[in-house]
């Protein structure tokens, strides 16, 4: 602890101690015990009580029968506990009978203060930071507090139970751990009587009728089992599984879904996976729970490593039910493909689907996800059947808009609850989007393209069902290319094209932004793909799209605006922005891209488009798109002077990365390389005080935003390492010119906004750059911006003064 | 009580017979008869009189209706929207019709609008000649078809007049929201807010002791009139569903944007929007919702036209009827402003409206435009111009917002066509999953609808959603039929004078249930029925005058006591026995009981509502037994 700390300290413990000083929120007392915890890990906690009697004052203090304040006593309890963690303190402690007193019968416990949450939930904190040696186990045991913990499991505040539940787990941990270490699975009767107690309480909880204790055990059990990897959890496993598997017996199950994460988490543990029994309930609770409880827990299991075949294909087939069971509905012929064939097959009757409305949907979304998820697995389930369940989903969707035709009453009511249904579409689609990795026969791909276009085009799909339905076009026609890898789209995906555009067109002009914004995102993302492809050029050079595009950057809406602005970006990029004139007014010439990009820049009154025109210029550069890169210097020059006026720091910082590329291009790549060539170094240098770079990037060194204060760093040190390679140190002599720099520098640094630099010498920039000492710069950025706002003793002076002990004050009190 | 059916269920006409009153629920009038024949050009065209196939003889004829009842009977008329008005005239001037109609000002308004353009489009390309012969069955079957499927063309009658019209309209009687209108006394109706229209309404007719509730054309969406009134349709003994969605499967807000990005499309390439509508209703809101697009979109440059003989009328009648409004629009009346944002577009010359084509519209005419004009048809009015005027480039689009019409029927006689076409039909009444939730909500006791209600639309059978699901079923009726609504009256309420009143000596038999024994005259007129006081036995001065008094009034005996109450057998028997009687035998029969007393030969056959002492002709026996039996019931 520092000298400061330590001397502030006393009046510290003074004011937490009086019931009439108002403690500042609870956050601090927070801070405070994570900087106790801190000091107590890097030291011994003993000698700090000792060479801080304070500390102790205060224990002993918050004991005496007052009115203080529930945060102060829970702050009081939390901080023994983390004192007492050392066992030599906590037998200091124990000596003055201060951990009896605020843990035990005498305590909080008995007093009205125990009504408060925060004090229990101190209580509990305090004790699971002290049960870390036999000594607190002991204490544990003998104080009584085990029973506390049993009550607090069912505390009417949420926090408090939940607390209580780690607890136990803390304690079966620490009185299993000792005594079992090594060996292989301990018997019941060697464990010790506390550990004996929780695990018969456990036992009670799991014969219980009641649900909620039920519960509580579960969860006890479930971190136990997730936390604990000792062999001893063998043991505990061995003695409570029967029990467990027997809760699987009862009508309904309880607790379903504590069961499954009971039942996933002991699969999880390398402890006990290797349990036959584990299996043998595990495949016992998918058979009893319901489909919508069973699906976590299946999903759970196919993501295991290895588990028995048998228990996976019963898993997948959980899963796969619901998907099945639409197909069922509306299968015409038996040759239909069937996702689940056989006996799994027949074991789903039609009539399981649940029959309310958001319970079937609940279902189905769940389903569509946990699919999704494990699709791109690589232990996922083998052969995937990835025509069925295209179909399936396929046929999802078309329930959905109602194109779908049931062919049985089950299927009609699945129809009429499907209708319209947003969660399902979206869940549909983005497993559509997901199933664009593996292939499927060609029909089934046909199908998908038709009811993606469907979609596409119903004025009744909602924004977002738009948006998904837009990615999941695209990842499709990614991959419909043929051969993969190759940037050609096969002959179907062609003909959807000339389709797509034209919805392209109208929704682009819907009223709605979120639906403008994605086409936009769409189209900028396809243009990335396929700008270069002659189909594609040829099908959108023949639609209103480019036009509808550009007339975009004029959205009263900013998010279209950025979007259209990247989709400009690209569209340019590949040449497909050569809109002829419009047939009234001929004689108008229209202006380049470049030109209304930057218009964009400097008038746009929102900062998402102007973010996105810097993205744009920048990639353009980097790619050196033909605009640009005929005169790089003329293109970036006004782009530079935009960006350093702007009042947005992120467009600044897309400034500095643009001038970065542009020095990049003119000195050579970053990384550890040797200074350019003087004669290139001078002809760059000249080019960068031409464009005013050097203005942007010292004034930027000292922005009040650290990110653009921190770009520019690297941005000028780049540029030294460039000029000045190692060793050599040229001298260039101290001119007038760089003296005023380096005043105008000082200025800035102490926030006058003052005179703009002027023209610059490329001498005189590198003088400068050479003065001044942008490592140590960096590296007080890199430091967080409260690093000294955050330091205890700033915690300390501020707890103080909100109490007004500090200072003038203190004279007054005699 | 029964409920005759004409007519399409959007367009609905019913009569309910209810009380000895005969009720005529709206009186639509279905011009989808109009698509069998060619538009009437405003100006002469040569290719629509080229066209092969194609009759131009005959003008203008509409259906009207079968001669299911005689219309003379019906009493009055109860008017639900301005759509649903459109017949009236010929119900009202041809048929002997004498009742008075009830309505909203804003319904009579805006349908006097709608019937004054109709007249006006059709009037003003009189024909020379009109040919009727073709009606005759005989010819009817050698005509091209679909004239020759065309049902009951012989009753298809020609546009009515504007003095017909006035006549009709000068029938109908005012109301107001929430009024009651006592109808010859026998039932009350009342008018409720519908939330479709401008003073569109249900209508609740209830007499004392039942309720009928008919809703047509309602609609729960936030749109220019007042909400629907639903709590006040609670409690109905029987609710008529009329007037659902014709397109069930379009939602009115996806609609308007699908309306939007077309026109924005379409204008943004230098094409012309059309816009076949009526000149009141979906129009307004279209203009409110374009009013907030077209800045947005850039379109702010673009005319906006709003032809219609009316179209000036129904742009100002529409600020006027405030008190018709939803609550928002309201509100700006007390700013003050105007409720709808096309007073705005109006000033600031974005919104122009003529009354046709000529005059001042071809002088301010400017291209690339959007214009709004009827018939949705497209059979008449000036929006037969403007198909033959654009429909020639690709540049152009007409878009369908109107749900009456099948949109490639009415675009027949165009054909071919390189004009785009968009359908977009906005009908913001009830759908089947509002209609479900409003009947959660109301919980009538019995739904009558129309049958095209009660099972999912032909072309997509497998929707089960697309129909009324209520319990029990909703009862359905066809075209023409004659339903007994599922009720009998049992009650009717009479009031008693009170010094009658005073007179009553109530008794209480049952905790909580008390009688009296009445006598009274029972008075009726106007259906209501009054109890009063009979009037004192005549004294008897004379034998001429007695008698005559007694043919005026029912003879007023002396009142045996009433007896109620039941019999317990087994006590009966002890009684008999304590009374000197032996021998009895019990038997059970089916209603009750028979008491043989064998000795005297006597049977005593206890029944529910009836004792009978059967004896052989022992008077005294029979007295004597009478008084053992009436000392088990009560008197009063």
């Amino acid at each position: 602890m520092d000298p400061e700390c330590a001397r502030l300290l006393p009046a510290l413990c003074a004011v937490l101690a009086d019931p009439r000083q108002p403690v500042a929120d609870d956050t601090c007392l927070e801070k405070l015990l994570d900087w106790f915890k801190a000091v107590t890990e890097a030291g011994s906690s003993l000698l700090l009580l000792q060479e801080h009697p304070c500390l102790v004052e205060l224990l002993f203090h918050v004991l005496k029968p007052q009115d203080l304040s529930s945060r102060i006593l829970s702050f009081a309890l939390r901080l023994a506990g983390i004192f007492a963690a050392q066992e030599n303190c906590f037998q200091f402690l124990q000596q003055g009978e201060l951990l009896p007193g605020l843990f035990g019968e005498p305590g909080p416990l008995g007093a009205a203060a125990w009504a408060a949450p925060s004090v229990r939930s101190g209580w509990i904190q305090g004790l699971h930071s002290l049960a870390q040696h036999p000594s607190a186990l002991r204490f544990l045991a003998d104080s009584g507090a085990v029973d506390t913990i049993f009550s607090l499991q069912g505390d009417p505040s949420l926090f408090v139970a939940s607390a209580a539940g780690q607890l136990l787990v803390r304690v079966l941990d620490l009185a299993l751990r000792g005594p079992a270490e090594g060996r292989v699975c301990p018997q019941a009767w060697d464990w010790p009587a506390c550990a004996r107690k929780v695990v018969c309480h456990l036992e009670d909880c799991l014969r219980s009728e009641a649900t909620p204790r039920v519960t509580q055990a579960l969860h006890v059990l479930t971190t136990t089992f997730g936390h604990c990897r000792g062999l001893w959890t063998q043991g505990l496993w061995a003695r409570l599984s029967p029990l467990v598997a027997r809760l699987l017996e009862k009508d309904p199950v309880p607790a379903p879904h504590a069961l499954v994460d009971l039942l996933l988490g002991v699969a999880r543990s390398p402890v006990l996976s290797s349990d036959p029994g584990l299996w043998e309930t595990a495949a016992q609770a998918l058979s009893r729970l319901s489909p919508t409880q069973a699906g976590p827990l299946a999903a759970g299991i196919l993501k295991l490593q290895d588990c028995p075949q048998a228990l996976r294909i019963q898993a997948f087939s959980i899963l796969l039910q619901p998907l099945a069971h639409v197909l069922e509905a509306t299968a015409q012929a038996p040759g239909t493909p069937r996702l689940l064939e056989g006996a799994a097959g027949d074991l789903m009757a039609v009539d399981t689907f649940p029959p309310s409305r958001s319970a079937c949907v609940g279902l189905l979304c769940s389903a569509l996800a946990h699919l999704e998820l494990l699709q791109p697995l690589p232990q996922r389930p083998s052969p995937w059947p990835q025509a069925p369940l295209l179909a399936a989903v396929v046929t999802i969707l078309r329930f959905c808009n109602g194109s779908a035709a049931p062919s049985s009453e089950a299927g009609g009511r699945l129809c009429a609850m499907l209708v319209g249904c947003v969660r399902v579409q979206r869940a549909a689609l983005d497993f559509l989007g997901v199933l664009s990795q593996g292939l499927g026969p060609q029909e089934l791909v046909t199908q998908v393209f038709a009811i993606l276009l469907e979609y596409l085009v119903s004025p009744d799909s909602s924004p977002t069902v738009l948006k998904k339905a837009f990615q999941a076009t695209l990842r499709w026609l990614l991959s419909s290319a043929t051969p993969p890898g190759c940037c050609d789209l096969e002959p179907y995906a062609q003909l959807v094209l000339g389709e797509l555009l034209a919805v392209l067109q109208k929704r682009l002009c819907s009223p709605c932004w979120e639906v403008r914004d994605s086409g936009l995102e769409f189209l900028t993302q396809m243009t990335r793909h396929w700008g270069g492809q002659g189909s594609f050029r040829q099908a959108l050079l023949g639609s209103e799209v480019p036009e509808l595009t550009r007339q975009l950057l004029q959205d009263p809406e900013s998010y279209v605006r950025a979007s259209a602005v990247a989709a400009v970006g690209q569209l340019s990029s590949w040449g497909l922005l050569t809109a002829p004139s419009s047939p009234e007014h001929p004689a108008v010439p229209q202006k380049t891209p470049l030109e209304e990009l930057l218009l964009v820049l400097t008038t746009d009154s929102e900062g998402f488009p102007r973010r996105a025109v810097m993205r744009v210029f920048t990639e353009w550069l980097r790619d050196g798109y033909a605009d640009v890169a005929e005169d790089p210097e003329q293109s970036v020059a006004p782009v530079l002077r935009a960006a350093s006026r702007d009042l947005d720091w992120e467009v600044r910082v897309q400034g500095l990365e643009l001038a970065l590329v542009f020095l990049e291009q003119l000195l050579g790549p970053r990384g550890p390389s040797t200074a350019a060539p003087p004669g290139a170094l001078t002809q760059a240098l000249q080019a960068l005080c031409r464009v005013q770079l050097f203005e942007f990037a010292f004034r930027s060194l000292f922005d009040c935003d650290r990110p653009v204060a921190q770009k520019s760093c690297d941005l000028l040190l780049f540029l030294k390492a460039k000029a000045t390679p190692s060793g050599s140190q040229q001298e260039v002599g101290d001119g007038p010119n760089v003296a005023s720099v380096e005043a105008a520098l000082r200025r800035w640094q102490a926030g006058e906004q003052g005179q703009p630099l002027g023209e610059l010498a490329p001498e005189a920039v590198l003088a400068v750059l050479r003065s001044m000492d942008l490592e140590a710069l960096r590296d007080t950025l890199a430091e967080s911006s409260d690093h000294v706002e955050r330091s205890p003793q700033s915690l300390l002076q501020d707890m103080l003064a909100t109490v007004g002990v500090l200072g003038d004050n203190e004279a007054d009190c005699y | 009580l029964k409920l005759y059916r004409k007519r399409h269920p959007t367009l609905p006409c019913n009569v309910l017979k209810f009380k000895s009153t005969t009720i005529m629920l709206d009186c639509g009038l279905d011009m989808t008869s109009t698509l069998n024949f060619l538009p009437l050009p405003l100006v002469q065209s040569p290719r629509l009189s080229n066209l092969p196939g194609w009759s131009l003889k005959d003008g203008n004829a509409f259906l009207d209706k079968t001669e299911l009842i005689d219309l003379s009977t019906v009493d009055v008329i109860l008017i639900s929207n301005y759509h649903c008005m459109m017949a009236l005239p010929y119900i009202t001037e041809h048929t002997g019709f004498m009742g008075t109609v009830y309505a909203t000002e804003p319904t009579v308004q805006i349908g006097r609008l709608l019937m004054e353009e109709l007249v006006n489009f059709i009037e003003r390309v009189p024909k020379a000649q009109s040919a009727s012969l073709w009606k005759n069955k005989d010819i009817q079957r050698l005509l091209p078809s679909p004239l020759k499927d065309a049902v009951e063309v012989s009753t298809w009658r020609r546009c009515y007049t504007m003095q017909e019209v006035n006549s009709a309209l000068s029938k109908i009687q005012l109301v107001g929201y929430s009024q009651k209108i006592e109808l010859f006394g026998a039932v009350q109706v009342t008018p409720l807010s519908s939330g479709y229209a401008l003073g569109s309404s249900n209508w609740i007719i209830q007499s004392h002791y039942e309720k009928v509730s008919y809703v047509s054309g309602s609609s729960l969406l936030t749109t220019h009139p007042q909400p629907m009134d639903q709590a006040s349709l609670k409690n109905s003994d029987v609710l008529i569903l009329t007037g659902l969605t014709q397109i069930p499967t379009a939602n009115p807000d996806s609609m308007v944007g699908e309306f939007c990005s077309n026109l924005a499309l379409t204008v943004r390439n230098g094409g012309n929007v059309l816009v076949p509508c009526y000149p009141s209703g979906v129009i307004y809101d279209l203009l409110e919702c374009l009013y907030q697009y077209i800045d947005s979109a850039g379109l702010s440059s673009i005319p906006f036209y709003f032809i219609s003989p009316v179209a000036n009328s129904s742009l100002e009648f529409s600020q006027i009827f405030a008190e018709w409004l939803c609550h928002n629009k309201q509100t700006k009346v007390y700013l003050p402003e105007p409720p709808f944002p096309h007073a705005e577009l109006i000033q600031t010359n974005k919104l122009k409206h003529y009354p046709s084509i000529h005059g001042d519209f071809s002088n301010d005419f400017r291209q690339p435009c959007v214009v709004f004009t009827g018939h949705p048809s497209l059979r008449f009015g000036d929006v037969v111009h403007f198909m033959e005027l654009w429909g020639k480039s690709s540049l152009n689009t007409v878009i369908f917002t109107e749900p009456d019409f099948s949109y490639l029927e009415a675009l027949a006689p165009y054909q071919p066509l390189a004009m785009k076409c968009i359908y977009c039909p906005i009908d913001t009444r009830l759908n089947f999953i509002q209609v479900s939730k409003l009947l959660k909500e109301v919980q009538p006791l019995h739904v009558v609808c129309p049958e095209q209600y009660t099972q999912p639309p032909p072309a997509q059978s497998h929707r089960m959603d697309l129909m009324v699901d209520c319990q029990p079923p909703a009862m359905s009726y066809r075209r023409a039929e004659v339903l007994a609504l599922p009720f009998k009256r049992r009650y009717e309420k009479i009031e008693i004078m009170p010094e009658l009143a005073d007179s009553l000596v109530p008794m209480e038999i049952k905790p909580g249930i008390s009688l009296a024994t009445v006598s009274a005259v029972l008075h009726t007129k106007d259906n209501k029925h009054v109890l009063q006081p009979p009037p004192r036995p005549a004294q008897p001065t004379g034998g001429k005058k007695r008698k005559r008094a007694s043919d005026d009034i029912p003879d007023c005996k002396v009142l045996k006591p009433l007896l109620s109450g039941s019999i317990p057998v087994d006590q009966f028997v002890q009684t008999l026995e304590k009374h000197g009687f032996s021998d009895i035998k019990v038997e059970d029969t089916a209603k009750g009981h028979i008491v043989l007393l064998q000795e005297a030969e006597t049977l005593i056959q206890i029944e529910e509502d009836s004792t009978h002492i059967i004896c052989d002709d022992d008077e005294v026996l029979r007295v004597r037994l009478r008084d053992l039996v009436l000392k088990f019931l009560q008197k009063f």
